[in-house]
C-alpha cells in the first residue's frame, strides 16, 4: 500500500502546495519551522481540512480528487491521526477511548484488537484511569493505542513528542520506533525536531512556507542538501558563496579563501558545512597537510551541556568588522579541554568530503 | 386550600422543558454545523420570545393556534382544541423558556474543544456518534444549566399563559396565575402562601444550578 498526496491550499500566509508519496515501511518525516504548514497538511489528509485542489489516494482508494468532485469524510478514510495534546475524550477512561475507536471494526474483531494495541504500547494496568490521572507519556501511549485500535490504513503523528519533558522523550522515541517497525504501513511524522525526524524516519520531506525544499532518503538530504535553505533547515550553520576556479577548487567568497572540493558541480553557487563537522588541525605538527586548513580566531563560544559551539573568524583576529565571525564549530567539551589554552590563531580544516555543493 | 396550582405548575414545566429540551438542543446541535449569512435571522427568530413581551408572544400564539388560525383549522379538523386547556400551559411555558436553553446549549456545545469532535470523526464515528457520546457529554453541565434554568422560566411564565390558557381553577391555573387572581380577589393570605411555594422552589432550582455549575469543567472526569 502507498499514500500518494497532492494538495494545494491557500493559507493567509502563503499556499501551501505538495506533492509526494509515502510508502509501506518507510516512514516518512515531514520537517519545517513552525507555521510551515506541517500540521494543515496532516489535517487534509485526515480530511477534517478542505484544500482548494489536490488528490489523496491511500492504496486503492482515492480518498479525495478534488478534479472528480470526490472527498471521503474523515471517518471513512481509515486514517489515523495523532493530535499534538492527544485529544483524549476526558470523559471516558482509557479502556473507553479505545473502545471509541474499535467501534469502527468488526465486532468479532474488536476484542482481539483491544487487547492487541493495549499490549502494544505497554499501557496495561491503566485501562481504568482517566486521561487527567495520566503522565503526558502514558497519555501520549493511550493516544498511540486509541490511534491504532480502528486498525488504520496509515497513521499520521502530529508533533508527537513536543509536548513531552526531555527526559521522557527518549523512553517514547523507542516506543514509537518499536511501532512504526510493527506497523509497516504509510506512516508520516510532522516534526520541527531535526534529530527527532532523522531518528524516527527513514524517508524525509522538508516543508518551507507550505511548498516542498526537499524530498527523499534522509541521508542524502543531509549529506547532499539540494539548496542552502534545505541544509538550513536540516540544520547546517555555515554557508560562502562560491565562484569555481578549477575543476576541484572553489573560491568561497564570504570565507575568503580557497577550498579543494571532491566533485565540484557545474552550477555550485554556494558551498556549506555543518557546525560538527569543522575540524581542527594540529597545525603545530610539521608536516602536516594543509589542504583547506586556516588560521582562526575564537569570537564567542555558546556552551551545551556536552558539547560547545565556537563562533570563529578567519584570517585574522577579531577587530569589530563584519562579519563578526565566519564559521561556527561544534566540538565535544573533552576535544575543547585540549586546545582551549593553545595560543591563537587555531587551525580549521574543512575537510573536501565534509563540503558540500548547492546549486542554489 | 386548593393545592391544584403547584401540581399544575409542576407538570406544566416538566413537560414543557422536557419539550424545549429536545427542540433547543436539536436547534442548538444544527446551528453549530450550519454557517451562512442567513443564521443570524434563525438565531433572532430562536432568541424572540426572550426578549418580547410574554404577552405579545401569547398573543401570536392565540392567532396561530385559534380557530382562525392556520394550526388551529388544522386541529379543528382532528376536533382538538387547544386553546384554554392544560397543553395550552405547556405550549406557552415551553415557547418564552425556548431561548435560554437554545442559547446555554450553544454557548456550552461551542466550548467544546473541536479537537475531541475531530479526533471522533477520524476514529471513524459517525456524526451521530460524535454528537451523543462527544460533544454532548462534554457540553453537558452547560446543556444542564440551561435545562435548569429553562424550568425556572417555565415555572414563573405568567403573560403568556394567561392570554392562551387563561385561569381555569384545576386546569390551566398555575401557581402566577393563582397568585395574580388572588391579589385582585383581595385574598392577600393565599396570594402569600402561592408567593412563599414559588420562591422556594426557584430558590431550590437556582440553588442546584450553582452547585453544579462549580463542579463543572475537567475536575468532574477525575477518578470518582
Amino acid at each position: 500500500m502507498a499514500l500518494e498526496v497532492k494538495i494545494e491550499k491557500q493559507l493567509p500566509e502563503f499556499a501551501l502546495n505538495v506533492a509526494f508519496h509515502a510508502d509501506d515501511g518507510a516512514p516518512l518525516s515531514v520537517l519545517g519551522p513552525s507555521g510551515s504548514g506541517k500540521t494543515m497538511l496532516l489535517r487534509c489528509i485526515a480530511g477534517l481540512e478542505r484544500p482548494d485542489r489536490g488528490r489523496v489516494v491511500l492504496g486503492e482508494r482515492v480518498l479525495l480528487d478534488t478534479g472528480q468532485k470526490i472527498r471521503v469524510p474523515a471517518r471513512s478514510r481509515k486514517v489515523g491521526l495523532l493530535f499534538q495534546h492527544y485529544a483524549l475524550f476526558p470523559h471516558r477512561t482509557v479502556l473507553e477511548n479505545i473502545n471509541f475507536a474499535a467501534r469502527a471494526l468488526p465486532k468479532n474483531d474488536r476484542e482481539r484488537r483491544i487487547t492487541e494495541v493495549i499490549l502494544r504500547t505497554h499501557i496495561s494496568g491503566l485501562e481504568h484511569r482517566y486521561p487527567r490521572e495520566l503522565s503526558g507519556g502514558e497519555q501520549q501511549r493511550v493516544a498511540l493505542a486509541r490511534a491504532l485500535a480502528t486498525d488504520p490504513e496509515a497513521l499520521l503523528l502530529d508533533e508527537p513528542l513536543s509536548a513531552l519533558d526531555a527526559h521522557l522523550r527518549g523512553q517514547i522515541e523507542a516506543q514509537l520506533q518499536e511501532t512504526f517497525a510493527e506497523y509497516k504501513r504509510p506512516t508520516l511524522l510532522v516534526t520541527h525536531n531535526i534529530e527527532e525526524a532523522y531518528r524516527l524516519c527513514d524517508q524525509l520531506l522538508v516543508l518551507s512556507r507550505g511548498h516542498v525544499a526537499a524530498f527523499g532518503p534522509k541521508q542524502e538530504i543531509f549529506e547532499r542538501p539540494p539548496t542552502v535553505q534545505v541544509a538550513r533547515l536540516t540544520g547546517c550553520k555555515n554557508f560562502s558563496k562560491v565562484k569555481v576556479v578549477a575543476p576541484c577548487e572553489i573560491e568561497a567568497l564570504d570565507w575568503g579563501c580557497r577550498l579543494h572540493v571532491p566533485q565540484p558541480k557545474e552550477k555550485a553557487a554556494f558551498v556549506g558545512i555543518r557546525a560538527h563537522h569543522v575540524d581542527f588541525a594540529e597545525a603545530a605538527l610539521p608536516g602536516a597537510s594543509t589542504e583547506n586548513t586556516f588560521p582562526c580566531w575564537l569570537v564567542r563560544s555558546s556552551e551545551t551541556p556536552f558539547r560547545i559551539t565556537l563562533f570563529l573568524k578567519l584570517h585574522a583576529p577579531p577587530n569589530g568588522d563584519s562579519p563578526e565571525f565566519h564559521l561556527q564549530a561544534e566540538v565535544f567539551k573533552e576535544k575543547w579541554e585540549r586546545f582551549r589554552d593553545e595560543p591563537m590563531p587555531w587551525h580549521v580544516r574543512l575537510s573536501p568530503t565534509a563540503l558540500f555543493l548547492t546549486p542554489e | 386550600m386548593d393545592w391544584s396550582p403547584v401540581w399544575i405548575s409542576l407538570a406544566t414545566s416538566v413537560t414543557a422543558t422536557l419539550i424545549t429540551m429536545v427542540f433547543g438542543l436539536a436547534a442548538a446541535a444544527w446551528r453549530e454545523r450550519h454557517n451562512g449569512p442567513l443564521m443570524a435571522f434563525v438565531d433572532g427568530i430562536c432568541l424572540l420570545p426572550l426578549v418580547l413581551p410574554p404577552t405579545v408572544v401569547g398573543f401570536f400564539l392565540l392567532l396561530f393556534l385559534g380557530h382562525n388560525g392556520p394550526f388551529g383549522k388544522l386541529l379543528a379538523k382532528y376536533e382538538v382544541t387547544i386553546l384554554f386547556t392544560w397543553p395550552a400551559t405547556v405550549i406557552a411555558a415551553a415557547v418564552v423558556s425556548f431561548p435560554l436553553m437554545y442559547l446555554t446549549a450553544r454557548a456550552a456545545l461551542e466550548q467544546v474543544d473541536p479537537h475531541f469532535v475531530q479526533a471522533a470523526r477520524t476514529l471513524g464515528a459517525s456524526e451521530w456518534r460524535v454528537f451523543w457520546e462527544v460533544a454532548l457529554p462534554l457540553a453537558w453541565p452547560g446543556v444542564l444549566a440551561g435545562t435548569i434554568l429553562s424550568f425556572a422560566r417555565a415555572l414563573g411564565e405568567f403573560g403568556a399563559t394567561l392570554m392562551l390558557a387563561g385561569n381555569i381553577p384545576g386546569k390551566t391555573a398555575t401557581i402566577p396565575i393563582a397568585i395574580y387572581f388572588a391579589v385582585e380577589g383581595d385574598d392577600i393570605k393565599r396570594a402569600l402562601a402561592w408567593c412563599a411555594v414559588d420562591v422556594g422552589i426557584s430558590l431550590i432550582l437556582l440553588a442546584a444550578l450553582y452547585s453544579w455549575t462549580h463542579t463543572r469543567g475537567p475536575a468532574r472526569w477525575a477518578r470518582r
